[in-house]
C-alpha cells in the first residue's frame, strides 16, 4: 500500500473562528486531540474542501487536493479520501454490502457489477462482516456500523482516511474492544490517517502520533509518552493525567 | 393528578375530533344523502366516463411532470443557502396562495395567443389553450408546489453527511441525487406527490379559465361536477361521489406504498 | 332527491335571507327602500341610487344584487324587500301567481351579441359568418347564455343553411360555465369569438360587436315589480317609477340595455 502522507495548511479567519493549522500524517495515523470547539472537525472538513473561506494547501503524496495560492481546489468526488463521520453516516436504504459495493461502483465505474460484489464480499470478511452482507444498517450494533463504514471507506480506494471521532457513539462496554480492533485495522490498512477525538484514552491507543488543537491552533505534537512528560499546556497536562489513570471512560460529551 | 390527565387528554382528544368531525361530515353527507339509484343513474350519466378517464390522463401526466421536474428542483432548494434560493423558494409556493382563476388568468396572459410568450412559442398563431395539454399545464401550475414544498422538507430531513460521504467516495452529483437522495427522501416524496396529484385532481379553476371546457377534451371530473350543478344535481352528487372515491383510494393506495418504502427490509 | 334538494335550498336561502333580515331590521326606523335586483344590474342600479337619494332626501336605499333564481328562493323564504327588478320573466311570472310579487312591467331588456376578437375581425363580420373563426366559446347549454345562444343558432338555420348550426359547432373550443369567462377568453384574444349579451361587450375595448339580426335573436326581459307586503310600497313605486323615467332609460341605455319598444341598435 501506498506510503504517502497527507498534509494540510490551514488558515481561517472569519467572525467566529481563526484557525492556523499546520500537520502531516506520515504514513500512518495520527490523531487529533483536543476539547469540543477547538476546531478538529472543521480541519477534516477543510481536507475535505468544505470549509468556504480558509485558505491553504492539501496535498496526499505528491497530489495536491487544494492550494489557495496556485487556485487549484479538486472537487471532493475526486479527491479520494475515506471519510467516516462521527455516526458512520450509513445508507440505510442499502443493504451491508450494497453500501460498500456503492464504494466500489464509484471507484471503479467500469467494473462488472458482479466481480464488484465479489470484491465487496471480499472486503466484509476482511472486516468480519460477512454474516452481515444482506442486513440493514439500522440492525447492527455501534461497532458493527463502524466496521462497514470502515469497509466502505476502503472500498472507495482512498489516499487517506479522515476518522471523526470513531468511539463517540458506542457506549462505554463497546468502546474498549472497538479502540483496539480500530488500532489494529489502522496498523493494518498502514494510510495515511487523521483520526480526530476529544478522548485522552482513545488518543492514546490509536496514534503513534498525537497532535494536539487547542483554539485553532496546534499547541503540542508528538508520541503519548512526549506529551505526558513534557506537556505544553494546563490542558495536555490535565489530559495526560486522566488518560494515563486507569479510571474508565467518560461518556462523551 | 391522574384524572387532572385523563381531562387534558380528554380536551385535546375533543379539539381534534371537532376538526376531524368537521372535515368529515361533507363527504358522509354526499355518501348519505345520495341513494343507490341516484348514483346508478348518476354514474350513467353521459358526462361523468369521458371526465373520469380525462382526469385520470391529465392528472398521470401531470403528476410525472410534476415529479421529474420538481425533484431536481427541490433538490437544488434543499441544497443552497443563498438569497436566491429563498427567493425562488418562496415564488414556487406562490401558485398556493393565488386563487386558481387569477392563475388561470395569469398562464394566458403568459403563454396564451397573445401572452407575453406568444411570438416565440406559437410562431403560426396556434396556442395550447382549449386542448387536453393546456389541463395538464393548469394542473402542473397549481400542484407543483405542493409536491415541491413537500420534497424540500424530505430532502432536508436526510443528514447532510451521507452526501459528503457520498461524495468522498467519488460520487458525481447525479449519482448523489439518484442512488443517494432521493431513495433516503422516498417517503417524503411520495406523500410530496400524492398531495400534489390529489390537488391536481381537484383543480378547477385554472383549469376552467386556462382551458377551457368541452367534453372529453378540457372538462375534467371537477368541471363536470361544476357544469351539472347548473343543471343536474343528481349527476352532480354521482360525480362528486366518483371523484371522491378515485382520490380515496388512490391516496390509500399511495398511503400503503410509502409505508412499504420507508420501512426497512 | 327532491325532497333532499328543497331542505338544502331551504337552508341556504334561510341563511341568505337572515343576514339580509337584519341588514334591513338596522335602518327599519328610517325611511328605507330595499331593492333585490339581478346582478346584471348592479352598474345600472348602483348610478340610479345616487340620483333618487338626491330626490329623496332622508331616504336610504339599499340593495342586494344576486342571481335572479337566489332572490327568488330568498323571497319565497320570507326576505324582507320592496322591490325586485328580475333578468327573467318566468322567475317573476311564478313569484306573481304565488302573490309575492305585484303586477310586474318591463323595464329593459338584453340580448345576445356576437363579439369577435380582433384577430378575426376581418373574417366574422356578421353572424353568417361565424362558422370563419378558428376558435368559438359558447355557454355551456345549461346556463342562460347557452340556452339563448342554442336559440339563436337553430333559429340561423333557416336563413344559414341547415347546417349552420353544425359548422359553428365544429368550431366550438368549449362551453363556459359562465358568460364572464366566455367574454373573458375573446377579450384576451384566446377564441376568436363568443355569443355575451349585450351589456357584458358593452363599452369593452378592444372587441367587435356584432349584432343578431332581430328576426334572429332572443330578448331577456328585464321585468320590476313591487313586493307583496312590502314595507315601503310608495318607496317602491317612487323605485320603479325612477327606474322608467326618461332619467333611469338614460342610465339603463349607456350601460346597454335595450328599452323595450324599442329596435335592436
Amino acid at each position: 500500500m501506498s506510503v504517502a502522507s497527507l498534509s494540510l495548511t490551514m488558515r481561517l479567519a472569519d467572525a467566529d473562528r481563526s484557525m492556523e493549522v499546520a500537520l502531516e500524517t506520515g504514513p500512518g495515523a495520527l490523531v487529533l486531540l483536543g476539547p469540543n470547539g477547538a476546531g478538529k472537525s472543521t480541519l477534516l472538513r477543510f481536507a475535505l474542501g468544505l470549509v468556504p473561506g480558509a485558505t491553504g494547501r492539501v496535498t496526499a503524496g505528491d497530489d495536491t487536493l487544494f492550494d489557495s495560492a496556485r487556485g487549484v481546489d479538486v472537487p471532493l468526488e475526486r479527491r479520494r479520501l475515506g471519510y467516516v463521520p462521527q455516526r458512520y453516516a450509513l445508507f440505510s436504504h442499502l443493504d451491508v454490502l450494497g453500501n460498500v459495493e456503492f464504494a466500489l461502483a464509484c471507484a471503479e465505474p467500469g467494473r462488472p457489477s458482479r466481480e464488484r460484489a465479489q470484491a465487496a464480499r471480499a472486503l466484509l470478511d476482511r472486516l468480519g462482516l460477512q454474516a452481515f452482507a444482506t442486513r440493514r444498517p439500522s440492525t447492527l450494533s455501534g461497532g458493527e456500523q463502524q466496521r462497514v463504514a470502515l469497509a466502505r471507506a476502503l472500498a472507495g480506494r482512498p489516499r487517506a482516511l479522515l476518522l471523526d471521532e470513531p468511539l463517540a457513539a458506542l457506549d462505554v462496554h463497546a468502546r474498549r474492544d472497538v479502540r483496539a480492533f480500530l488500532a489494529a485495522w489502522l496498523d493494518e490498512v498502514a494510510l495515511p490517517a487523521i483520526v480526530v477525538t476529544h478522548d485522552a484514552a482513545d488518543a492514546r491507543a490509536l496514534g503513534a502520533r498525537v497532535a494536539v488543537l487547542e483554539a485553532g491552533r496546534v499547541t503540542q505534537l508528538g508520541t503519548w509518552d512526549d506529551l505526558a512528560r513534557a506537556p505544553a499546556t494546563p490542558f495536555i497536562a490535565a489530559l495526560t493525567r486522566d488518560g494515563a489513570s486507569a479510571r474508565p471512560d467518560r461518556e462523551p460529551c | 393528578m391522574s384524572a387532572r390527565h385523563t381531562l387534558e387528554r380528554g380536551a385535546l382528544a375533543a379539539a381534534g375530533g371537532l376538526l376531524a368531525c368537521f372535515l368529515a361530515a361533507p363527504i358522509v353527507a354526499l355518501f348519505v344523502e345520495t341513494s343507490r339509484g341516484e348514483l346508478r343513474a348518476g354514474l350513467a350519466h353521459p358526462l361523468v366516463w369521458p371526465a373520469l378517464r380525462l382526469s385520470l390522463l391529465t392528472t398521470t401526466v401531470s403528476a410525472a411532470v410534476v415529479v421529474a421536474l420538481g425533484t431536481p428542483l427541490a433538490w437544488s432548494l434543499a441544497r443552497s443557502r443563498g438569497r436566491l434560493a429563498s427567493v425562488v423558494e418562496a415564488v414556487v409556493q406562490l401558485p398556493i396562495v393565488v386563487p386558481p382563476a387569477a392563475a388561470g388568468i395569469a398562464m394566458l396572459l403568459a403563454v396564451g395567443r397573445r401572452g407575453l410568450f406568444a411570438g416565440w412559442l406559437y410562431p403560426d398563431g396556434w396556442s395550447v389553450t382549449f386542448s387536453t395539454p393546456a389541463v395538464v399545464v393548469a394542473e402542473v401550475f397549481v400542484s407543483a408546489p405542493f409536491f415541491v414544498q413537500a420534497a424540500v422538507a424530505a430532502f432536508r430531513r436526510v443528514d447532510p453527511e451521507l452526501f459528503v460521504v457520498a461524495r468522498a467516495l467519488g460520487a458525481g452529483p447525479l449519482s448523489v441525487f439518484a442512488r443517494v437522495a432521493v431513495p433516503l427522501a422516498a417517503p417524503g416524496l411520495f406523500a410530496g406527490a400524492a398531495m400534489s396529484w390529489a390537488r391536481a385532481l381537484g383543480e378547477l379553476g385554472a383549469t376552467l379559465t386556462f382551458a377551457g371546457n368541452l367534453q372529453g377534451v378540457t372538462q375534467t371530473l371537477p368541471l363536470a361536477i361544476y357544469a351539472a350543478l347548473e343543471a343536474d344535481l343528481r349527476a352532480a352528487q354521482a360525480l362528486s361521489i366518483v371523484l371522491v372515491v378515485v382520490a380515496f383510494s388512490l391516496l390509500g393506495v399511495v398511503h400503503l406504498a410509502t409505508r412499504r418504502v420507508g420501512a426497512p427490509r | 332527491m327532491k325532497r333532499a334538494l328543497d331542505r338544502r335550498a331551504l337552508v341556504a336561502s334561510a341563511l341568505a335571507a337572515l343576514a339580509v333580515a337584519g341588514c334591513a331590521r338596522r335602518a327599519a326606523p328610517s325611511a328605507e327602500v330595499v331593492v333585490f335586483a339581478a346582478a346584471s344590474l348592479r352598474e345600472v342600479f348602483d348610478e340610479l341610487a345616487a340620483s333618487f337619494r338626491r330626490d329623496h332626501p332622508g331616504v336610504r336605499v339599499t340593495l342586494q344584487y344576486a342571481g335572479t333564481q337566489e332572490l327568488r328562493a330568498q323571497l319565497e323564504h320570507g326576505a324582507r324587500a320592496d322591490v325586485l327588478a328580475s333578468a327573467d320573466l318566468r322567475h317573476m311570472d311564478d313569484l306573481a301567481r304565488a302573490g309575492r310579487v305585484g303586477r310586474a312591467v318591463v323595464f329593459a331588456q338584453n340580448e345576445p351579441v356576437l363579439v369577435v376578437a380582433r384577430e378575426a375581425k376581418e373574417r366574422i363580420t356578421a353572424l353568417s359568418e361565424l362558422p370563419h373563426a378558428g376558435r368559438i366559446v359558447l355557454g355551456a347549454p345549461d346556463v342562460p347564455i347557452g340556452r339563448y345562444t342554442a336559440e339563436v343558432l337553430e333559429r340561423a338555420r333557416a336563413p344559414y343553411g341547415d347546417d349552420f348550426r353544425a359548422r359553428v359547432e365544429a368550431r366550438v373550443v368549449s362551453r363556459e360555465l359562465s358568460v364572464r369567462q366566455v367574454l373573458a377568453k375573446v377579450r384576451l384574444g384566446e377564441a376568436d369569438a363568443g355569443v355575451v349579451y349585450r351589456t357584458d361587450a358593452h363599452g369593452v375595448a378592444g372587441l367587435t360587436v356584432i349584432a343578431v339580426p332581430p328576426a334572429l335573436s332572443v330578448r331577456a326581459d328585464y321585468p320590476i315589480a313591487v313586493v307583496e307586503g312590502a314595507p315601503h310600497p310608495g318607496l317602491a313605486r317612487a323605485w320603479i317609477e325612477h327606474v322608467t323615467s326618461p332619467a333611469g332609460r338614460g342610465v339603463l341605455s349607456r350601460a346597454g340595455f335595450l328599452l323595450p319598444g324599442e329596435a335592436a341598435r
